[in-house]
């Protein structure tokens, strides 16, 4: 740690040294390795000038395979922080100086981008900007699609200049956060324990399912699919419900509280394991869940499903924040980063999780034609499909839950979002747990 | 002279200075921070009374302190019974003095893996398809599983039961060793029966190791939220749990006044705890 720490500070110390001579020394050092026999298998400018890059994130993309790729790649050595996302909005607007690189979602950019701890990037250095894939830009996915409800990437992806802290309503040459990740959540379910197909979100209310239900206990995200779930049963037919008023939030909070106290709720989660385990242990048979936990229930050999139901997805998605803090050589490394992050192996190794990468086109070019056709194209597998550890996740002939990216993006009916009447709905929120 | 007249404030002066910057220092913080202003993202310093105002009058907050008290209350009465029970069992029905520090030192080796990992490992035992259902069905004893055992107030009480009961059974039994024996020679030649040594001479001499035991146990039990987070599965509050909603939501005033607000609460008892029992009489 201690090592680690001096580094830093030495590559802080040297940030007066401009890129291009940066690169010019070290083709120049280059060389001189080559010829002396001495290749050290770092072959860019950071492995002569060592930089880290502190990065903290919600776990879903805070992997140590991609920091280890990126030391190999780059040699820029990645320190990764795992938090929940209440502790990473924390970290960004309290510790403004204890990280360089924010991995936060989109909801999170419109509450703590105002705190001005981030700092916009250039859209010219992003070398596949072009080719980002849509939702995250014009927020449409075709050009016919509708935008969803909730905070949608594209109302919060852009700033109007390089100080700014106001939203642009379309893009502009300044982007708040470059997106990594993103993906349409549903409902997960035991298909050998509920007993009968499963449609809608209100298909979680049947009293047949009893004490053996949960939905996830984070404020911003668990309304949302309260608001899912209220819709579909008819309980209240939302404005936006992504940006509920007082008398929405009270309707939805009041009908799950009558919800909870008849017993229908087995359980509240908070983090992904505690997910994995009610669903595994059978405490449940019907939930909220991410795709990985699905895919993390599945590989204990328990039957999960993540279904696709009537109403739409629940989407989300993640974005690549840089301090404001970072300047000269660390800004250019961080730059240099993302650009490495969209440029395909991220993008492949995250698509083989279930998880959507921003640039699709680069990431094609590092999967096989048949994971290509199984994760993205909604086809049955033609060979058994590897985890990217190298487990099988699915054998052939599988189809994934969901169906082909414009089946299931194309089918969001709202993202992850905070509210004007964010501290009220929490307020409530609290109370839906109490009580 | 002078020297001598010194000495006790240098001896003092190591731990006052620990105490200022570690305890009064941060207490006064977060006496300060609960006056302060907030929005979604930001506090500010500021002097207001809204903090309070809306921690106190809003219904939550009384059914969560009401429901913190409740497990206070049972955790507290389960505890000083089976805690008093071990240290008397110990104190007096085991002869040697050596059996007695093994059978002590046996009670303190749960103690020697964490109290998450403790909890946690309810969780699978209690579970519809955990250990005890399964062997209770199999037994026969039941045909359907028993829901209640875990994700409950039972589930919460039981875990704290467990955590806690050593806090009690420790300053207890230490009391019950300083007995003199003597004492209760003289209360069986004065013809007093088995229940009336124990309750005229026994209880009465043990009442400064029940305090300081009450006063840990209630102490621990009143600022939990863990425990109650994870055996209840999040369906019960706590004042603690509360608090670590209002922190993780950067609501750090309200969770201020909320930490005010319990601390004087948890003095109030501890107070009371002391006006009953003199603790320093028999240390």
């Amino acid at each position: 740690m201690s090592k680690k720490t001096t580094d830093r500070t030495g590559a802080a110390g040297a940030k007066g040294v401009s890129r291009r001579g940066l690169l010019k020394g070290a083709a120049a050092l280059g060389g001189l390795a080559v010829g002396g026999q001495a290749v050290t298998g770092f072959p860019t400018i950071w492995a002569q000038n060592p930089i880290t890059l502190r990065q903290f994130g919600t776990g879903v993309s805070n992997l140590n395979a991609i920091a280890e790729k990126c030391k190999a790649d780059l040699g820029i050595t990645l320190q990764m922080t795992a938090l929940d996302s209440d502790a990473v909005s924390q970290r960004v607007v309290t510790q403004a100086n204890s990280f360089d690189i924010a991995d936060i979602e989109y909801w999170i950019c419109k509450k703590v981008f105002a705190a001005g701890t981030l700092q916009p990037m250039d859209v010219n250095k992003i070398k596949y900007y072009d080719q980002i894939v849509p939702i995250f830009t014009t927020g449409k996915l075709t050009p016919e699609s509708k935008i969803a409800q909730g905070t949608a990437p594209n109302t919060v992806g852009f700033v109007e200049g390089p100080d700014s802290k106001k939203f642009a309503p379309a893009p502009t040459q300044w982007m708040t956060l470059i997106p990594t990740i993103y993906n349409a959540d549903t409902l997960g379910i035991r298909p050998d324990l509920v007993g009968r197909p499963i449609k809608n979100w209100k298909d979680i209310l049947d009293p047949a399912f009893k004490g053996k239900t949960s939905i996830i206990n984070i404020p911003s995200i668990g309304i949302m699919d309260a608001a899912m779930i209220c819709e579909s049963a008819g309980i209240i037919k939302y404005g936006d419900k992504g940006n509920m008023t007082k008398a929405e939030i009270d309707t939805t909070i009041d009908f799950l509280i009558k919800t909870k106290k008849a017993g229908q709720f087995r359980a509240f989660w908070k983090t992904f394991d505690e997910s994995v385990n009610l669903m595994a242990s059978g405490e449940v048979v019907i939930q909220s869940m991410w795709s990985p936990a699905v895919a993390a229930v599945r590989s204990k050999g328990v039957a999960c499903v993540y279904q696709p139901l009537e109403e739409g997805y629940r989407a989300w998605g993640g974005g690549l924040g840089i301090a404001k803090h970072l300047k000269g050589a660390q800004l250019d490394a961080a730059y240099e980063y993302i650009n490495w992050y969209l440029s395909g192996w991220v993008g492949a190794y995250l698509n083989r999780q279930g998880y959507y990468s921003a640039v699709l086109s680069t990431a094609e070019k590092n999967m096989t034609p048949d994971e290509w056709a199984f994760w993205m194209l909604g086809q049955p597998a033609k060979a058994d499909i590897l985890s990217p550890e190298g487990k099988v996740m699915y054998t052939a002939g599988a189809v994934r839950d969901g169906g082909s990216f414009e089946q299931r993006m194309g089918a969001v009916a709202c993202w992850n979002s905070v509210m004007d009447e964010d501290r009220y709905m929490v307020r409530r929120w609290n109370e839906f747990i109490a009580a | 002279m002078t020297l001598s007249r010194i000495a006790p404030y240098l001896q003092a002066t190591p731990l006052t200075l620990i105490l200022a910057a570690f305890l009064v220092l941060p207490i006064a913080t977060i006496v300060m921070v609960s006056f302060w202003d907030y929005d979604s993202i930001q506090i500010f310093p500021a002097f207001v009374f809204t903090n309070y105002e809306e921690t106190i009058t809003s219904p939550v907050t009384w059914s969560t302190y009401l429901n913190t008290l409740k497990y206070t209350v049972i955790v507290w009465a389960v505890t000083l019974v089976v805690g008093f029970w071990v240290a008397y069992y110990l104190a007096f029905h085991i002869r040697s003095a050596t059996m007695q520090m093994v059978l002590f030192l046996i009670c303190t080796i749960p103690f020697l893996t964490s109290n998450i990992i403790r909890m946690i490992s309810w969780i699978p035992f209690l579970g519809r398809n955990g250990l005890l259902n399964q062997s209770l069905m199999s037994m026969g004893v039941i045909d359907q599983p028993l829901e209640f055992l875990l994700f409950s107030d039972f589930a919460v009480v039981l875990a704290m039961v467990h955590l806690y009961t050593l806090f009690m059974v420790t300053p207890i039994f230490n009391t019950l060793m300083r007995i003199d024996r003597a004492l209760i020679e003289a209360a069986r030649d004065a013809g007093a029966s088995a229940f009336q040594i124990l309750t005229n001479v026994i209880i009465p001499l043990a009442k400064p190791g029940i305090a300081i035991g009450s006063i840990f146990v209630v102490t621990l039990v009143m600022g939990d939220f863990i425990t109650v987070r994870f055996m209840s599965g999040g369906q019960s509050a706590s004042v603690g749990l509360m608090m670590a909603n209002q922190i993780a939501l950067l609501q750090y005033p309200a969770a201020a006044a909320n930490a005010v607000i319990l601390l004087v609460l948890v003095l109030l008892l501890v107070a009371a705890i002391l006006r009953i029992v003199n603790i320093r009489k028999e240390l």
